[in-house]
Order: C-alpha cells, then sequence, then structure tokens
C-alpha cells in the first residue's frame, strides 16, 4: 500500500478515530518507537480533556461551560485517534489503553496533570499548553507519518481556536480588574515549574528524526508568542524555576492517579464488557 | 398592577392603543399565526410566557448536573465524547431559551438571579440522583423522550422566538434520546450486571419522567390559558398518555420491563392507560425536599459566585477597550 495515505482526510470528511480504526483493522501496524510517540501526544490531550471537562456546569458563564466543553471534546478527538494508532503497535484499543493502563504506563505530562484550580489557573495552563501544541502540530502535518501528519492537521484547526480562546481570556483577566490581574498572575506562577518538561528532548525524539517533532525547537517560538501575549495582557512571564518532572518517562505528578482512579472506576468495575 | 393585567386581558377598558393591540393580538392568535416580539401582547400572555420560557432555560442549566456527574466517568472514550457533546448541548439550548426569554423584555442576569435565589423553578426531574452509568441512558431516552413530547408542540408557539428555539432544540432532543436508548440497548445486551444496571435506571426513572408532564389535567389551572393562547396545544395527560404508548413499545426492543403493570391501551377511549403516580412525591420535590434540590441549586450558586470575578474581569477590560478605541 505504499505510496496511499494511510488515512483519509478531505474537505467533509475529517479524520475520525473510527477511520484509524479501520486501517489499524485493515492491517495498518506502527512501530514501537511510534506508538510510544503517540502515546505521549495522546495522553497529553486525554488528560487535559478529562480535566478541562469538569468544567462544564461550573464554569463563569454558560458560555464559557459550552467553550470549554468544545476544547476538552476537541482534545479527547485528538487522544482518541492518537491512541487508536499507538494501540496498532500491541494489540490494543482506545479504550485498552485510556482504561486499563495502570498510572505509570501513561505517558502525560506533569502540566496537563496539575489541578484546575480556579478560573484564572485553568486559562493559564491553556495557554501555555495551546500555544505548546501549536507549535508542535504545525510541525507535525509534515511528518514522514502520514497518519500522525493527518491526525496532526485536523487537531491543528481546533488547537488554533483552543489558543485563541486562551489569548482572548488571558488580555481579559491580565488587564480587567486588579483581583484578575493578581488570579492570573497567580496561575501563570503556578504552572510554571511544568512547562519546562514540554521542551526536553530525549532518546526516543532522537530514534524518529522527521516523524517527531523536535521539543527543543518549539521553545523560542513558545517563548516570543507568549512574551507577546503577556506583555500586553500586562503580566509578567513567571521568575519561577523548573520543577523536576517525569520527563516523559513513567513518574508523574501527585495528581494522575486520582484523576485516573475517577476516569477508570466504571469501566474497571465492568471487565470485559461493551458500551 | 395585578388587577390591571388581568382587566386587560378580560378585554375591559383600555387605552385606544391597547383596545387596537388587543384586536390585533387576538385576530393572531385567532388565525394560529406568530406574535413576535415587537408586537402588542396582553401582560398575562408577557409573564406567562416569560415564566414558562425561563423557567425551561433553568431547566436546560440545571439539567446539566446529573449528567455532567458522569463526564469524567464515562467507561468509554466514545461514550464520553458523545455525553459531552450532550451536556453541551444543554448548556447551548439554556443559551437560546434565555435569549427567547429576553425577547420579552427580562434580561438574563435578572432571570439566572430568579433562579439563584429560589424564585424560578426548574423541572423537578434533576432533583433525582444520577446514580450509575446506565443513569444516562435513562435520563436521555426517558427523560429527553418525555421533553421532546412535550416540546414538540411548543414548535407552533404563538410566540415565534420560542416556536423557533424550540425547533432547534427539539432537533438536538431526539439526537439525545437516540443516544440515551442506544446506552441502555447496549447494557440491555451487555453482561448480567449491566442489564440489571439498566432495568434498575428504567425503574427509578419511569415515575418521575411522567411526572415531567406536570399535574393531572384537573390538578392544573393554568393549562387551560396557555392553551387559549396557543402556547400549550395539548393537556398534561393528553402527552402523558402518548408518552406512555410509545415508551411501552421500545421498551420490548430493549427486552427490559416498565416498573408499572397497569399499563395498557384502552380501546374504548383510544387512550393509553397506567397506574397511579405518587403525586405526594411530586409535590414534595417541588417544594424543594427532593434528594439533589439542595445540592443542585449549591452548584450553581458556587459556579456563579466563583465566577463572578471573571465577569467583572471581561466587563473591566470591554469598558478599557471601549475607551481606549474611543480615544484613537
Amino acid at each position: 500500500m505504499s505510496g496511499e495515505s494511510a488515512t483519509r482526510i478531505t474537505p467533509g470528511n475529517a479524520l475520525r478515530p473510527e477511520d484509524i480504526a479501520e486501517q489499524v483493522a485493515a492491517g495498518t501496524k506502527v512501530s514501537e518507537d511510534v506508538a510510544e510517540y503517540a502515546l505521549r501526544l495522546g495522553d497529553d490531550a486525554l488528560i487535559l480533556a478529562q480535566r478541562l471537562s469538569w468544567w462544564i456546569s461550573r464554569a463563569p458563564e454558560i458560555e464559557e461551560d459550552i467553550a470549554l466543553g468544545n476544547v476538552a471534546l476537541d482534545l479527547l478527538g485528538h487522544a482518541r485517534s492518537f491512541l487508536t494508532y499507538a494501540g496498532s503497535a500491541w494489540g490494543k484499543s482506545e479504550d485498552d489503553l485510556a482504561y486499563w493502563r495502570q498510572e505509570s504506563e501513561f505517558r502525560s505530562c506533569f502540566l496537563v496533570e496539575q489541578p484546575n484550580g480556579d478560573f484564572g489557573k485553568t486559562i493559564a495552563r491553556q495557554l501555555v499548553f495551546s500555544i505548546y501544541q501549536h507549535e508542535l502540530y504545525s510541525r507535525l502535518v509534515d511528518s514522514a507519518d502520514e497518519t500522525l501528519a493527518a491526525i496532526a492537521a485536523k487537531s491543528l484547526k481546533e488547537v488554533d481556536y483552543h489558543r485563541d480562546h486562551a489569548i482572548q481570556w488571558t488580555l481579559r483577566l491580565g488587564d480587567g480588574t486588579e483581583e484578575s490581574h493578581r488570579r492570573m498572575q497567580e496561575g501563570l506562577n503556578s504552572v510554571w515549574p511544568y512547562v519546562h518538561e514540554l521542551f526536553v528532548d530525549d532518546e526516543l525524539i532522537e530514534r524518529l528524526p522527521g516523524v517527531a517533532v523536535r521539543p527543543s525547537e518549539l521553545r523560542a517560538p513558545f517563548d516570543a508568542l507568549l512574551a507577546q501575549v503577556l506583555g500586553e495582557a500586562t503580566l509578567e512571564v513567571p521568575d519561577v524555576q523548573p520543577a523536576m518532572t517525569g520527563n516523559r518517562g513513567t513518574r508523574h505528578s501527585e495528581h494522575l492517579g486520582y484523576l485516573l482512579a475517577e476516569m477508570q472506576v466504571v469501566a474497571r468495575e465492568h471487565p470485559g464488557a461493551t458500551w | 398592577m395585578a388587577t390591571q393585567t388581568d382587566v386587560r386581558d378580560l378585554h375591559a377598558v383600555g387605552s385606544e392603543e391597547d383596545q387596537a393591540g388587543q384586536a390585533y393580538f387576538d385576530k393572531i392568535i385567532a388565525d394560529d399565526s406568530r406574535i413576535e416580539p415587537a408586537d402588542w401582547m396582553p401582560e398575562g400572555y408577557r409573564k406567562t410566557l416569560t415564566r414558562q420560557i425561563s423557567q425551561h432555560a433553568h431547566s436546560e442549566i440545571i439539567g446539566m448536573q446529573p449528567e455532567a456527574n458522569f463526564i469524567t466517568r464515562a467507561p468509554s472514550l466514545k461514550r464520553k465524547a458523545i455525553l459531552m457533546a450532550k451536556v453541551q448541548d444543554e448548556a447551548g439550548h439554556g443559551l437560546y431559551l434565555y435569549s427567547a426569554a429576553e425577547t420579552l423584555g427580562t434580561p438574563r442576569e435578572e432571570l439566572f438571579d430568579q433562579l439563584l435565589t429560589g424564585k424560578a423553578k426548574y423541572s423537578s426531574i434533576f432533583n433525582y440522583p444520577a446514580l450509575t452509568w446506565a443513569d444516562m441512558g435513562a435520563i436521555g431516552w426517558l427523560v429527553d423522550g418525555a421533553a421532546i413530547v412535550n416540546q414538540v408542540p411548543l414548535c407552533r408557539a404563538s410566540y415565534g422566538p420560542y416556536g423557533r428555539a424550540m425547533v432547534r432544540v427539539c432537533k438536538e432532543e431526539s439526537f439525545h434520546q437516540r443516544q440515551g436508548f442506544e446506552i441502555l440497548l447496549e447494557l440491555a445486551n451487555g453482561t448480567e450486571a449491566q442489564k440489571q444496571m439498566a432495568q434498575d435506571a428504567i425503574n427509578r426513572f419511569y415515575a418521575p419522567a411522567l411526572m415531567m408532564f406536570g399535574p393531572n389535567d384537573d390538578e392544573s389551572p393554568n393549562s387551560q390559558q396557555s392553551m387559549r393562547w396557543n402556547i400549550k396545544r395539548f393537556s398534561n395527560d393528553e402527552l402523558r398518555q402518548r408518552f406512555v404508548g410509545m415508551i411501552q413499545e421500545q421498551v420490548k426492543v430493549l427486552g427490559l420491563t416498565l416498573p408499572d403493570d397497569q399499563i395498557r391501551f384502552n380501546e374504548e377511549t383510544g387512550k393509553w392507560e397506567y397506574g397511579e403516580l405518587d403525586w405526594n412525591e411530586f409535590y414534595e420535590v417541588l417544594k424543594g425536599r427532593g434528594p439533589c434540590n439542595a445540592q443542585r441549586m449549591e452548584r450553581r450558586r458556587e459556579a456563579h459566585e466563583n465566577g463572578a470575578w471573571v465577569r467583572e474581569a471581561a466587563s473591566a477590560y470591554a469598558a478599557k477597550q471601549s475607551q481606549k478605541a474611543q480615544v484613537a
């Protein structure tokens, strides 16, 4: 099947997780390294979707229930595609990976695991993550792996909106009232220790030239846009030290266990069941 | 003011403008046509609609809570995505409905305030807890199903913005009902534990869903006026009977049962009959003593209060921006 796109993506026929599942069923199988890389992408999206979905019915305005729900739903879609693709290496489905892996088998970064905090902290986390993810996906569209490229192409349009949403709120909160300014700055300071991890290269990245995006390359454009947004919002780039994080390994923040316990509980009460 | 309102409704002497307005209004209603926001309308009509539409909007917003309770625990990623989209739709319904109510002259903040202070009601069904994953199915199938039966005739309501909002709401509700049924179907064909979970959810939601149509006709004094105004098209009991007829067929597809052994079709009246509902429970929940009344209101107030600084920031920022624009 060489030369033929691994995935169908045409206008009006956006790539769905089900399309990837079909490709996998038809024999598409990725290498362990690509699968491991897809897990990182998928787990970040999944864990952040899980975090954001908490806001639905709790947001400051109904419009925000919808907006944050929308962002969560988009991220969940990315996660489903990446996990389905990753799972082809081990004969596992998206649900096998989401519901039946142990905490140490997740590849999410510390940033997305951070609790929501108040709306300011959630927006700070969104700002950082969406700028990073936008830089990442806009390079992943050129990946030599056509499926990763196709998922990125579909997701990039959505992340463009997530980034805009986070920037607009950063401006409003930063340059709104004294209280909102303080809270937004505190939110940024509180997520800042976990920003460094997003940009660390490691052996897996070295083994996937042309396929994976080199995280360190994203740091300069990230810093530039962030500084511009924070400047306009009258906020400061935090002067906070990076924390020792998991480096995409098997170590996670203390928060992940609770998040997974909640996410996996119903599925795990019914082994072998379908839903 | 109240007496004045009533008098006007009864075509008593009013200003010339009112008399002309009333004549126009009566003709629109007689022609089964539509009243639009700028048209003259009797105060009673305006009040009834404001109350009904805002209660409907509040129900959508409070109704997000029982389902949001399972978003983080949905047992598959596909189901999680569908549930998130569904609860998001409900927020959207709340928004159109608040907007429709605003065309009658009451701003959203005021309507919201009526909800938060307990002055306005929302559908009692949402004061029951969502306890298991199967409840997501039962809520979709029975609660949204009852809502559709109630709301389809409202697409023809005499007040234009309400009728039009309901067209879109009904389309989405019908999708919600199908996804609820699909959840139950999957459970009914699943493991023994899943099947029991589905039956238990139906058992708990059946009677409260039937009560969503409101009290029996002889206990529902406002219905008559709403019917004369072409807001309401069918009586509470007519709609309830229609709903029972629908679900007693559908439950067979699930291979499950409804917790009422008195459901039967009466050939003589051409109507579905069912066992007496516990109206005492209905009124208890309505008075605030349901399992979740306090919890639902607390969550809504908490979200509103925690969001106050965000809304203030947005206003302050908008004011600064418009000031800057003026200077420039």
